[in-house]
């Protein structure tokens, strides 16, 4: 049985087959080709009528290649984000595409290349970096912090550090207690950085041009358990322009009975409450996607309080002093407090390092029927 | 420009006659022989120990170092007098380094330092005033007083780091930026004795040997890491070696011609590609590791008297402009006083300038870059949050 080519392989094999056909593409083209190719699965998904769909990866992906080819100033760094296409496959096709200038592998040095990267940034370029979890950012985190998020305000103004962490946050699937945290309540109390996090393909792509452009540090928190998942996405979120605004929440769903406010991953659980919601009790629940960690869109929460009268936050992340803990404290000191008519639930992660067995891995993390219990409680059902 | 490529040999005892009679004129070009002991090299050649360079740089350096001893002692002397706040690290005794450095460099190439860089930051641009004014929190200041002693930043100059040891990562990335731009230029990336055994230093020598990055990475070792002797910190205390890959030069960090030599040697084996060294400034500071240490409790007076009188970096370029006969005594009294009568002056001009004023749009101004701020910053009670489309407090009042 012939082996399993990789990609890379199969690319090579193709340039060498063209070559070998006289086909006027020279080597280095036929991987560019490749590389394009594989990057431009929408056109290979799509059909002439009804809504196109694309993967999280995909829609990462293509983000990542236009401000690439968009702004010289722009170039990706990380662990096997080059040869190897991306540990999670995000940055596939963009060494090839753009050559090594572009798009660098780092050794296994966390605090040294988060430093490389910032000091590159402070000299104005704009890096993308890319941790291959925000656990191993840990590691990294006085730069982040210290070196990249307070620097604007320790010089006065003088010294803008245009850099983008990215990578993902939050549960994957059995990778237990030291690769499971999620970051967003940590990142989201500092001064000087924004923070986001995604759900739909639509956000990623969208956000992650933002947090490029953005001259701000932006810390990209993505989820490894959605890069595989597949969303509709619009004509125009697929053009070359688009771009979200940093700090405006979206609504999923619109409803008038309870108010689900998640972020990230936990926005499908809501979702799927809200569907559970309204087949069996007739509630109309409104699903409120943060897309924004710093800024958090209080705005937004709150008109929709003041709507649905009922609040519960989902998050994945440790319950104690978490982005819910937050989202409730703005919501009692704002005029929405009057609104309430029950306390809010906070839905989030369990509060102990995640376990490994599935059994218990299933208690760690919020999903469906759990978020369906808070709303049950909250509208007293 | 001959003279600058003739090998030293080849000046002979009659030219160099010749060239003293020339000394007055203030073009003219000194012959400079530093001693076998300015250097030591690893798996480097060390640069040449005889070499030629203009009246002018022998004394701009020396002008430069005594403003330099002067901003310093004027700090020490406000810091006492309370008008200066937290952290103050002096560079009394290192003023050799940052004057070495900048006169061997270009605008272009960039410089980054640990928490003790005032001296630096004068080198690079700032006014004694802006230092001074900056370390008494004025809006005047390097940093418009939102930075204080340790984050001071000037045109090519990338502070003033208070984390022991992040700076050099982010001169790996300095040099990285010169590298992916094409620039002929050089990342001087300085730490102390205490920095050199982070982790994140030899992560970010390997990736500057990896990617060859015109990156020098240069530790001032004055013996001591706040109150810990280098020899009780270190297991080995040749910094110059650290570096294993990388090629590696200590230098007499007390003596100004062998700072500038060496650094223009730097510069010029990055420029030219070669990738990083790491450098070794051999110095001493004369102060406690800040104002709140008074630096005798780990090391003795007589120690710290033995280096002021024997190794002074100015007074061994006051000995050698006066020997060369560049300028005489009363010249270099008269530069003296010009510094510290210039210094005096910027030190009543910073004490008389204002601090920022205590508002809250001036406290919240700078967190993101204007116009891309977030819509709300909150202030110590819900109240004090503050509005930046409207500008005004959001008085979350209900």
């Amino acid at each position: 049985m012939a082996p399993k080519l990789s990609s890379i392989a199969k690319t090579a094999h193709l340039a060498s087959a063209a070559i070998a056909n006289n086909a006027t593409r020279s080597l280095k083209h036929s991987g560019q080709y490749q590389a394009l190719r594989m990057m431009d699965n929408v056109r290979a998904a799509s059909s002439t009528a009804g809504a196109k769909t694309i993967t999280v990866r995909d829609a990462l992906n293509a983000g990542l290649a236009e401000e690439l080819d968009r702004d010289d100033d722009v170039f990706i760094m990380g662990e096997e984000v080059a040869q190897y296409n991306g540990a999670y496959k995000v940055s596939r096709g963009l060494l090839d595409r753009f050559g090594e200038r572009r798009v660098i592998d780092t050794p296994i040095t966390e605090m040294g290349f988060t430093g490389l990267a910032v000091g590159a940034a402070l000299h104005g370029l704009k890096p993308v970096l890319e941790f291959m979890t925000f656990n191993f950012a840990m590691q990294a985190i006085d730069q982040i912090i210290n070196s990249a998020a307070k620097t604007y305000y320790m010089s006065g103004g003088k010294q803008p550090c245009n850099i983008t962490f990215r990578g993902p946050n939050g549960a994957a699937a059995g990778v237990a207690a030291q690769h499971s945290q999620c970051y967003a309540a940590w990142y989201g109390s500092i001064p000087g950085l924004k923070v986001l996090s995604p759900y739909s393909a639509e956000d990623y792509k969208g956000l992650i041009k933002a947090a490029i452009r953005d001259p701000n540090p932006v810390v990209f928190l993505e989820n490894e358990i959605a890069y595989g998942e597949s969303f509709e996405i619009s004509e125009e979120a697929l053009s070359n322009d688009f771009i979200l605004p940093i700090g405006k929440a979206n609504i999923e769903r619109e409803g008038t009975d309870i108010t689900l406010v998640g972020h990230s991953r936990s926005v499908k659980f809501c979702v799927e409450a809200a569907e559970t919601l309204e087949k069996e009790y007739g509630v109309k629940a409104e699903v409120i996607n943060l897309r924004s960690i710093k800024p958090l869109d209080v705005p937004a929460i709150i008109e929709s309080v003041k709507k649905t009268n009922h609040l519960v936050t989902v998050e994945a992340g440790f319950p104690a002093f978490g982005v819910g803990s937050e989202i409730c404290a703005q919501i009692m000191e704002s005029e929405a407090f009057d609104y309430l008519d029950a306390p809010v639930e906070r839905v989030t992660g369990c509060e102990v390092p995640t376990p490994y067995a599935k059994e218990l891995e299933d208690f760690a993390f919020p999903d469906e029927p759990t978020v369906l219990r808070a709303a049950k409680k909250v509208l007293s059902l | 420009m001959l003279r600058t490529t003739a090998r030293p040999s080849a000046l002979t005892a009659v030219s160099r006659i010749a060239q003293r009679s020339l000394a007055s004129s203030s073009t003219d070009l000194i012959s400079i022989e530093l001693p076998a002991s300015s250097f030591e090299g690893y798996n480097l050649e060390v640069p040449e120990l005889n070499f030629d360079t203009e009246k002018e740089t022998l004394l701009k350096m020396y002008k430069d170092m005594i403003i330099i001893r002067r901003m310093e002692m004027a700090a020490d002397a406000l810091y006492k007098a309370k008008k200066i706040r937290g952290f103050c690290h002096l560079s009394v005794g290192q003023e050799a380094i940052a004057v070495g450095i900048e006169n061997a460099i270009t605008p272009e190439d960039t410089v980054i330092t640990s928490y003790r860089c005032h001296g630096f930051a004068f080198m690079r641009g700032a006014s004694v005033k802006e230092v001074l004014g900056e370390l008494m929190g004025k809006r005047s200041g390097v940093s418009y007083g939102k930075g204080g002693s340790m984050h001071m930043f000037a045109p090519g100059f990338y502070g003033g780091n208070g984390i022991v040891g992040a700076q050099v990562p982010l001169g790996a990335g300095l040099a990285f930026s010169h590298k992916y731009r094409g620039q002929k230029a050089a990342s001087f990336t300085l730490y102390g004795d205490g920095a050199s055994n982070q982790g994140q230093v030899f992560e970010s020598y390997n990736m500057a040997k990896l990617w060859n990055l015109p990156c020098i990475f240069a530790c001032e070792n004055n013996k001591y890491g706040m109150g810990t002797a280098a020899s009780r910190s270190s297991a080995i205390v040749d910094y110059y070696k650290r570096g294993q890959y990388i090629p590696g030069l200590k230098v007499n960090g007390m003596d100004v011609l062998a700072t500038y030599q060496a650094s223009k040697f730097a510069k010029d084996w990055a420029a030219q590609g070669n990738g990083p060294l790491v450098l070794e400034y051999e110095t001493y500071r004369y102060g406690g590791h800040s104002m709140s240490d008074p630096g005798t409790t780990y090391r003795t007076r007589e120690e710290v008297q033995h280096m002021r009188s024997r190794n002074d970096p100015i007074a061994g370029l006051k000995a050698i402009l006066l020997d060369k006969e560049i300028a005489t005594e009363e010249e270099i009294k008269a530069y003296d006083k010009e510094a510290r009568k210039y210094v005096d002056e910027q030190v009543a001009a910073a004490e008389a300038d204002s601090p920022p004023e205590a508002k809250m749009d001036i406290l919240f101004e700078d967190v993101y870059v204007p116009g891309s701020e977030i819509p709300v910053l909150r202030g110590r009670i819900s109240d004090d949050s503050w509005d930046f489309k409207n500008k005004t407090f959001l008085n979350k009042v209900y």
